[in-house]
């Protein structure tokens, strides 16, 4: 059975004027990753409130279309439920921030569940440490940084552990090194736990290192999703709004031109031996 | 024209946020501020506009010392585009929200009118122009703070994170009116961790860590310095990893895509005979 199982969505907010998802279907099998891009406005986070639940139980609008994760269909299972299963980290990370300690903030959808208190504590630690915050543990969420509160608020996702993790923009607000090393936690995740994420960026030279899939997405539509190197190598899709890292650009540029070159991402230490310059 | 001296800050929590810092912006200059998670970026703007006072040291803005002058008044000259656009946000239209800068600053109806339109315009909001701006999608609400400021035309335009949320076209539309508004003698601050965006512009590049600045000269020189980025947790421009792994680097590095296939096909050319 597949993890998610999007069928012909459509949804329009109440008052939106035309529908924000248009006939959207997808698929995905349980270890897959997933990277969404397209257009700021053409409906990712849309689609992501409607994996996870807040579409329809939040928000108001009109539905059509099935959306089905590991068997439990979203519209009729309650929100609880579907958060055993869905991790979210949302766009703005004070969103989810409200506890007056980053560990206890970490600990209380743990705690919601329940979950032994040596355990929570081993989840809140490693999750801390994977994201570099073990510093500022026992600091107040709302006194951080913009880019402290991210990794916070994604810490505590991660350490809920569970099958599918979404994180819309996640690296949106991190330092360049933090970003490289997120991506790099996605990806040991990804292969220790076999847990499936659906990341929605616009960065995409870091991301694409650790996605099986890219989609690309426009007006409420799909219109690529394929591996990432055929999606940036093959297809056009900077009319699309989606930023071709330089140095793939440039190797698709110089394949274009006839000059041989592996049809995998080149990070931009590779080319020039590929090239041989 | 900005001026730090010896400028420190201690939040009320007790963190050093800002450690003798010394700065100086002149008028018509271009510059970004780049570092660490924490590093004291936003703090450091704060100061600009008065929303923060130094613990010790002075600000000066317009030769005025931010502890005289209210934070209103400072706004008159520096318009800053904050990290979190919901804290920024708070009209019940896209279009007042717009308007309401421009009211405030006594601009006249027809005026108003005419810079509203330009603005929804420019950062493609045309369509929202009676919607609640909480209904927005993230990007669009940050092109809407952005529209706000660029709207009343100040001397100093201080932008924090301003391609969050932004696509491909929308980063280059900005690009370009940042490049203009500088041509035409203002002044531009933008603090932000998207290198790429940053280095195409050629600011003068100021690094900050853990309170510091620990460098600031022009992006050729500092982008170059992969130490020295990484200590403050930045990472180098694709095309400069690129232009440093050359076997024969040409005698310039490159400045975009175009010139970076300009020297390969020649140093192919030079190889194959
Ligand atoms: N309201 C506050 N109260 C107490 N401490 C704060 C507050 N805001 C920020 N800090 C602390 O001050 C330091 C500098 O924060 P600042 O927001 O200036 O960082 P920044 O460089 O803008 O980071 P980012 O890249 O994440 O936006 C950090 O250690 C942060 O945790
Ligand atoms: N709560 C809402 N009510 C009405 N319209 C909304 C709401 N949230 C988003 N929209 C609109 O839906 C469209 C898609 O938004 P969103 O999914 O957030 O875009 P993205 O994440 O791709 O930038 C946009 O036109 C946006 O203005
Ligand atoms: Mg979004
Ligand atoms: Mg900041």
């Amino acid at each position: 059975m597949a993890l998610l199982e999007i069928e012909n969505l459509n949804f329009r907010y109440l008052d939106s004027e035309r529908e924000v998802i248009q006939d959207f279907s997808l698929s995905m099998e349980h270890g897959e990753v997933l990277v969404l891009a397209g257009p700021s406005g053409c409906g990712k986070s849309t689609l992501l409130r409607a994996i996870n639940g807040l579409i329809p139980h939040m928000y108001q609008g009109e539905y059509k279309g099935r959306v089905v994760v590991d068997g439990m269909e979203v519209a009729k299972s309650e929100m609880r439920a579907l958060a055993q299963k869905v991790g979210f980290l949302f766009q703005n990370p004070e969103n989810q921030i409200f506890m007056f300690s980053v560990e206890r903030d970490i600990a209380f959808g743990l705690e919601n569940l329940g979950i032994p208190r040596q355990e929570i504590r081993e989840r809140v630690d490693n999750a801390m440490r994977l994201l570099g915050i073990t510093n500022l543990a026992k600091r107040a969420p709302h006194e951080l940084s913009d880019g402290q509160k991210q990794r916070v608020a994604l810490a505590g996702v991660l350490a809920m552990d569970p099958k599918l993790v979404i994180l819309d923009e996640p690296t949106s607000l991190l330092d360049p090194l933090t970003a490289r090393e997120l991506v790099y936690a996605i990806g040991k995740i990804n292969k220790e736990k076999g847990t499936s994420f659906i990341i929605v960026e616009h960065r995409l030279d870091l991301v694409v290192t650790v996605a099986d899939r890219l989609a690309v997405m426009y007006e409420g539509k799909k219109i690529f999703d394929d591996r990432p190197e055929k999606v940036l190598l093959e297809c056009d899709v900077e009319p699309y709004g989606v930023l071709v890292p330089a140095v793939t650009k440039l190797q698709r540029q110089l394949s274009r031109q006839g000059i041989p070159l592996p049809r995998r991402l080149l990070a931009p230490e590779e080319l020039p031996v590929e090239l041989g310059v | 024209m900005i001026e730090f001296e010896k400028v420190t800050f201690v939040h009320q929590s007790g963190v050093k946020a800002l450690q003798d810092v010394n700065l100086r912006i002149r008028k018509g200059e271009m510059v970004s501020i780049v570092g660490e998670n924490g590093a004291g970026k936003t703090t450091l703007v704060k100061h600009i506009i008065g929303l923060l006072k130094p613990t010790e040291g002075r600000v000066n803005v317009f030769g005025k010392d931010t502890r005289d002058a209210s934070t209103a008044q400072l706004s008159r000259m520096v318009g800053v585009a904050f990290q979190n656009p919901d804290h920024q946000l708070f009209c019940e239209t896209v279009e007042e929200e717009i308007a309401f800068g421009l009211k405030n600053f006594g601009f006249s109806p027809d005026v108003i009118e005419k810079r509203i339109n330009w603005a929804l315009g420019f950062f493609g909001l045309e369509k929202y122009r009676k919607n609640p701006p909480i209904t927005l999608s993230g990007g669009e609400k940050k092109r809407l703070t952005l529209a706000c400021i660029l709207a009343w035309d100040p001397e100093v335009i201080i932008l924090d994170e301003p391609t969050v949320g932004q696509d491909a076209i929308q980063k280059e539309k900005l690009s370009e009116i940042v490049r203009m508004l500088n041509s035409m003698g203002k002044t531009v601050v933008i603090v932000s961790h998207d290198i790429e965006f940053l280095w195409p512009m050629q600011p003068r590049v100021v690094v900050m860590s853990s309170g510091k600045i620990v460098a600031d000269g022009e992006a050729s020189s500092v982008m170059n310095d992969s130490y020295l980025l990484e200590k403050a947790r930045v990472t180098q421009p694709q095309l400069i990893r690129l232009y440093n792994s050359m076997k024969r680097k040409p005698q310039r590095p490159f400045r975009d895509v175009f010139d970076a296939e300009r020297h390969i096909m020649e140093a192919l050319s030079v190889r194959t005979g």
